[in-house]
């Protein structure tokens, strides 16, 4: 039952190796985290189950029918968004381009599933607000919406809480776990240890030893008792 | 008052000056409609590049003694609009740099050639005209004001079709080509756009002058303006209202039809920046 499988993939770009012998399955329902430090090559590794960024080596293989277009992202913010012009419904229905083929203009059927997304992320009232005026966390409400848009299968979220208040990013997360519970297969990049063990059903480990397994093996492995000695002092 | 329409309505009598008109307006709504797409995806600097470009390519037509010269500039443009494209995605300070020599050296090939062997008379006189654009707008022939409507009419169809794709493009391109999206081929498109709206308004404000009016009316709008839609929709607008303005005051008062233009398209973003900033005082 695996949407997702990866064998000894090796990832990195311009020559130089980044992640080295990586092997994981993501399976329907599941919350993977990946957890790591800075400059591991999580991103990178977003990057190729995107196809944004093919793998040195190794395979990358979507199965159970799951098509490249029917991943669900959630990118960090960049720089042209912070001041551009455009309002969140017009950003969450941009999700919908995806399954629309040729046609050049959204149906009824398309704003229908906007409308929907945005009730789901509790952000309706803002469907005519500007997106650049928005809070961090509402944006990222809007950016979540947009990917609901574009699937219901896999959603890969990329540091969904940086740059968040606590109390929003607790907010944040329990509306992930929702997605979750409703069937919504999660991959989240995540360096929130605390998080990742509280809410993921796996976790992979990206550094120099990778790891791989569910939410209990980790607990017992030394990666988890290294980490969350040096992050939030002993255990939960 | 009176008598100030009737010199209006006495040089709209003329021909040649209608169809100045017809000419400078579609090219204004034309290069106002992918400007906003430019500014936020930082890519102003291609229209700059891309018009010196045209202007090299329009000294060698000149001096190869094209009868049209559209058959050379256009497909050269073109061309060197995907290549700054490529090169600009790959490394992006590198790109910056490439256009910067593109375009200042096909500046000055177009000049040497121009002035090499060039068989004209009035050599600074053909220089400067299409550099700050110049009366050739006042002498189209009909054969090319069809062009041009024929150019417009497709630019804003492909544009009104793609709307919603230039505008996930613009707003995201990973997330755009995550989902499967051809990013790539539809930056394609909007560089192709560029340099077919560049080579049309050469006609107009000369090639040193085009990116103020790809620029000026999205800025503009942007200022006051929250959603793309109407960000789009107003910078037309205003782009419209300030080439009639700029080309009736150039005709009255008997200034370049270019940079009349250009300074109504700053004095334009002056009054929606002053609005801007009211209306973001007043909300606070």
């Amino acid at each position: 039952m695996a949407l997702l499988k990866c064998e000894n993939l090796v990832l990195g770009y311009d020559g130089k190796v980044v992640v080295q012998d990586l092997s994981f399955e993501v399976n329907s329902g599941d919350y993977l985290c990946v957890v790591g430090e800075n400059g591991t090559g999580k991103s990178t590794l977003i990057k190729a189950i995107l196809k944004l960024h093919s793998p040195l080596n190794g395979s990358l293989e979507l199965q159970e029918g799951l098509k490249a277009n029917q991943i669900g992202y959630l990118p960090q913010q960049t720089v042209i968004q912070k001041d551009f012009p455009a309002s969140v419904e017009e950003i969450v229905l941009s999700g919908c381009l995806n399954h629309m083929g040729l046609r050049p203009f959204y149906s009824r059927k398309e704003k229908q599933l906007a409308v929907e997304n945005m009730a789901k992320m509790g952000i309706s009232e803002l469907a005519k607000s500007c997106y650049r005026e928005l809070s961090g966390g509402q944006q990222q409400r809007v950016l979540l919406a947009r990917a609901l848009c574009a699937t219901s299968k896999l959603l890969l979220l990329d540091e969904p809480v940086s740059g968040l208040d606590p109390s929003v990013s607790v907010a944040m997360y329990s509306t992930i776990e929702k997605l979750n519970k409703a069937g919504v297969t999660i991959i989240m990049v995540s360096h929130d240890i605390a998080a990742a063990v509280k809410y993921a059903t796996n976790i992979l480990h990206i550094g120099k030893h990778c790891f791989f397994g569910t939410l209990n093996q980790y607990r017992e492995s030394e990666y988890y008792r290294y980490l969350s000695g040096i992050s939030h002092g002993g255990d939960e | 008052m009176t008598q100030l329409f009737e010199i209006i309505a006495r040089y709209f009598s003329y021909d040649f000056v209608v169809y100045a008109f017809i000419v400078g307006i579609m090219i204004a709504l034309c290069s106002s409609l992918l400007g906003v797409t430019l500014v936020l995806k930082r890519y102003s600097y291609i229209g700059d590049g891309l018009s010196h470009v045209a202007f090299g390519a329009m000294a060698v037509a000149m001096v190869l003694n094209v009868t049209n010269n559209m058959l050379i500039i256009m497909p050269i443009t073109v061309i060197s609009a995907i290549l700054i494209l490529l090169g600009g995605r790959r490394k992006r300070v590198n790109g910056d740099a490439a256009i910067a020599m593109i375009s200042v050296g096909s500046l000055a090939f177009g000049y040497l050639l121009i002035n090499a062997f060039s068989t004209s008379t009035n050599l600074s006189g053909d220089v400067c005209s299409s550099l700050f654009g110049s009366t050739s707008i006042l002498t189209l022939s009909t054969t090319e004001v069809w062009l041009c409507a024929v150019i417009s009419v497709i630019v804003i169809i492909v544009f009104v079709l793609f709307y919603n794709r230039i505008f996930a493009v613009t707003f995201d391109e990973d997330f755009s080509k995550a989902t499967g999206l051809r990013a790539s081929a539809y930056n394609l498109l909007i560089a192709v756009i560029i340099a077919v709206i560049i080579v049309m308004a050469m006609n107009l404000v000369g090639s040193l002058l085009i990116s103020a009016l790809i620029i000026f009316p999205a800025l503009s709008s942007m200022r006051i303006l929250k959603s793309f839609k109407s960000v789009v929709l107003f910078s037309m607008i205003l782009s419209v209202v300030c080439a009639a303005v700029g080309m009736l005051i150039s005709i009255l008062a008997g200034t370049p039809a270019g940079s009349t233009i250009v300074a109504a398209d700053v004095l334009g973003f002056g009054i929606c920046s002053a609005v801007g900033a009211i209306k973001r005082r007043n909300r606070v």
